[in-house]
């Protein structure tokens, strides 16, 4: 049976309970690996990865290029800064060039909502949304996700508070989608500016952090653009902080086990404090290396695609290792 | 002469609604007669058999583009796809490059018109020069070289005493204000409307408040000046409730709306389609069916396409970086008559908000058949069948939502002034 049969990671939206665990279940498994003395295996090996990141990014980049090299893949970082866009070109020739090369995967990042889905269309190599503006960062929900069933086991029953700006979180987006597929209680917790009417319709809107944290399972803290200071989504960060910030006292209020998450770069003492993100219920630092096994897992997935060329290839050797001709393996295993 | 027999008149100028003949000559409407009645004698005959026969079909929001963005479309490729689609006559906005803020631009569109020779074309002049939104244009000297409103399309005017003191000069000629109403502050940088599917695509909205605070502040202001206000491409269940309101107080102001706003819901976003990004945005079921019912009991007067063509290059980008607007001449008939098949809107009606009434808005002696008047006459078959193929157009440009889709209702015969210029065929 072919359980994964995408041919890109643009976004978990449209994913089924079936896929999300399937793909949670794969990363689970490339675990392993990371922890090995010699951390590389041969799985990609021949294939060609270009991360292109039109926004800046540290941790994801990072975590991709490490993914792909313990995975043996050829990997070729293109960022905004030296792409051809300070010469004017646009976004669908310099990925069309890119494409033209023949890569097996282009990661994107990118600030226009939907770029990756709009290349998706337009290429012949897989695309991984690796954030396309305030829309989707699919790989970082699968993170969270991964990281919540390592100490919950059952997602679905869980209550999961999204704490800060719900309006332009692109994190908060692909975990509402897929925790909602999962069969999670979502809520939704910052003040009204950057929670619009409609949100209602993704989980319960609380405007209070200790109400928000009420006997929650999971705490999913954003982080602050501190850009948005002085477009008056709130008055000073000053502020914010002092009803958003997620400190001791107000997690008190969740449940005993809770654990809290974040997806990173931290501003301390911002949305959370110090306290909180160092402490027993922070899973921040398994997060990030959680982030190696999901991102190895979804290259793996999309290159490996059991589509049904595959599996023609896959019948055809096997017939020819029946036929005692030399044999091909025909296992996928990595 | 031509003669035009065995159709259904509907000339709601003369309140005629029936079979009826009509003879044209020296492009004039010579005669209209019960049919069978009027000897063909030499005239060209148009069979209209199962057909509609109404005044020419006026479109009065288009872009076309000239002079400056000749790449996307010209007066001539632009009055083309008009008689394609049924219109003897547009009036085109005046975000040109130059804008057409003076004596000379205007004068500039009128001859290059003049040499197209296909729909008429009446040009709208800024309200502002060089639609910034500061100082008056100068309205007089472009009524004179031929401007039929004034609009600064496309650039909402922000500075509500501007808007005063346009609505006030405009009135010393009779010019009508074309507004297009949006706070750009409430509008906050959107890019499609507000609500559940921006929220759901991570696209920055904007709210239906931006037009409706905007509509209510112009009738207020409307209501202190002599002049006339017209609300372009309405489209918020806000903005028809204020029009129908401010109507029924007897201000005057009148309205349009464009084919996509009364046919098509955000929902046509999702996959991040360009072509369907357009200012005012599409928006809800609800106010789609809102601006239907307004079409329907008359409170929009005029139904205008809003015609913005757009290279391939400028939509073929990422969502927020794409240019606003879609094409609309040659799909405005059907989408239009789809009112009258399936939303009880009278062919009376349907057609008076075609001919008719934007000829009052904008003061044209155009969109009757009364004997004597110019002979612009659309032949309207509203059962033909056809696929809309955007390669297949005669706009410059292709950016349309219709793409593909199957479309009941068709122009068979443009006329103007006695002269067929759709099909091109040479003279009649």
């Amino acid at each position: 049976m072919i359980r994964f049969a995408r041919r890109h990671m643009l976004g978990l939206e449209s994913y089924t309970r079936d896929e999300l665990s399937f793909v949670l279940e794969t990363a689970g498994a490339f675990k392993e690996i990371s922890e090995r003395n010699i951390k590389r295996v041969p799985t990609l090996r021949g294939k060609t990865v270009v991360s292109f990141f039109c926004e800046e990014s540290t941790r994801t980049r990072v975590s991709f290029e490490i993914a792909a090299k313990r995975m043996s893949a050829d990997f070729v970082s293109l960022t905004g800064a030296a792409s051809s866009a300070k010469k004017g070109e646009s976004l669908l020739d310099t990925t069309r060039n890119l494409d033209a090369m023949r890569p097996d995967i282009i990661i994107l990042r990118h600030s226009s909502s939907g770029a990756a889905e709009f290349l998706a269309q337009r290429v012949a190599c897989a695309i991984i949304n690796a954030g396309d503006g305030a829309h989707e960062h699919p790989t970082q929900a699968l993170v969270d996700l991964l990281t919540i069933t390592e100490h919950k086991p059952v997602i679905a029953g869980l209550t999961v508070a999204i704490v800060g700006d719900i309006l332009h979180s692109r994190v908060a987006r692909s975990n509402i989608f897929a925790l909602r597929t999962l069969g999670a209680h979502v809520r939704l917790v910052g003040p009204p500016t950057l929670l619009p009417p409609e949100a209602a319709q993704w989980g319960e809107v609380v405007h209070n952090l200790k109400e928000g944290v009420r006997d929650a399972d999971v705490v999913m803290m954003l982080r602050v653009q501190l850009e948005r200071q002085g477009r008056n989504y709130f008055p000073t960060i000053e502020e914010y902080a002092r009803y958003f910030c997620l400190n001791e006292e107000k997690l008190g209020a969740a449940k005993p086990d809770v654990i809290v998450l974040h997806p990173g770069p931290l501003n301390r003492g911002v949305e959370i404090a110090s306290d909180v993100a160092d402490g027993p219920y922070s899973v921040i630092m398994g997060q990030v290396t959680n982030g190696i096994a999901v991102r190895m897992a979804t290259m793996y997935l999309l290159v490996n695609r059991p589509s049904a060329e595959l599996e023609e290839e896959l019948a055809e050797a096997r017939r020819a290792a029946v036929n005692g001709d030399e044999t091909i393996a025909t296992g996928r295993g990595f | 002469m031509l003669l035009i027999r065995n159709g259904t008149v509907i000339d709601p100028a003369n309140a005629i609604e029936e079979p009826r003949d009509l003879l044209l000559r020296d492009g004039r409407i010579a005669a209209i007669a019960a049919p069978g009645s009027i000897a063909p004698d030499d005239a060209r005959v148009i069979d209209a058999a199962h057909c509609w026969v109404v005044p020419g079909m006026i479109d009065m929001h288009v872009h076309l583009r000239e002079p400056g963005y000749e790449y996307r479309e010209t007066i001539a490729t632009g009055a083309r796809s008009a008689a394609a689609g049924g219109f003897t006559a547009v009036a085109c906005m005046a975000n040109t490059e130059p804008v057409n803020d003076s004596a000379a631009v205007t004068t500039a569109i009128v001859e290059s018109a003049r040499k197209a020779a296909l729909a008429r074309v009446f040009p709208i002049g800024a309200v502002s020069k060089g639609l910034l939104g500061e100082q008056l244009a100068e309205i007089g000297e472009m009524h004179v070289a031929g401007i039929v409103a004034i609009s600064d399309d496309g650039k909402p005017i922000m500075d509500g005493n501007l808007m005063r003191r346009a609505l006030e000069y405009a009135a010393m000629f009779n010019l009508v204000v074309i507004a297009h109403e949006e706070d750009c502050n409430i509008a906050g940088g959107g890019v499609m409307n507000e609500g559940e599917m921006s929220l759901r695509l991570g696209l920055r909205g904007m709210p239906a408040a931006a037009e409706d605070a905007m509509i209510a502040r112009d009738i207020a202001i409307l209501e202190r000046t002599n002049g006339r206000l017209h609300i372009a491409h309405i489209s918020t269940e806000g903005g028809v409730h204020l029009v129908r309101e401010a109507k029924a107080r007897g201000l005057a102001v009148t309205a349009e709306a464009a084919p996509h706003h009364f046919t098509l819901s955000e929902s046509a976003v999702a996959g991040y389609n360009t072509n369907a990004k357009m200012k005012p945005p599409l928006r809800t079921e609800r106010d789609v069916a809102a601006v239907r019912s307004g079409l329907v009991d008359g409170t929009i007067d005029a139904i205008a396409t809003d015609h913005a063509p757009h290279h391939r290059d400028e939509k073929e980008v990422e969502f927020d970086k794409a240019n606003d607007g879609i094409i609309g001449l040659e799909t405005a008939l059907p989408l239009s008559l789809q009112l009258w098949r399936e939303h009880g809107m009278s062919r009376a009606r349907l057609i008076a908000a075609l001919t008719v009434n934007p000829a009052r808005i904008l003061g044209l002696d155009l969109g009757t058949l009364g004997v004597g008047c110019s002979a612009d006459v659309t032949v309207i078959d509203p059962d033909a069948a056809w696929f809309v193929d955007p390669t297949a157009m005669n706009s410059k440009s292709r950016n349309t939502p219709f793409a593909g889709v199957e479309m009941k209702g068709r122009a068979t015969t443009t006329i103007v002034g006695g002269r067929v210029v759709w099909p091109e065929v040479g003279d009649a």
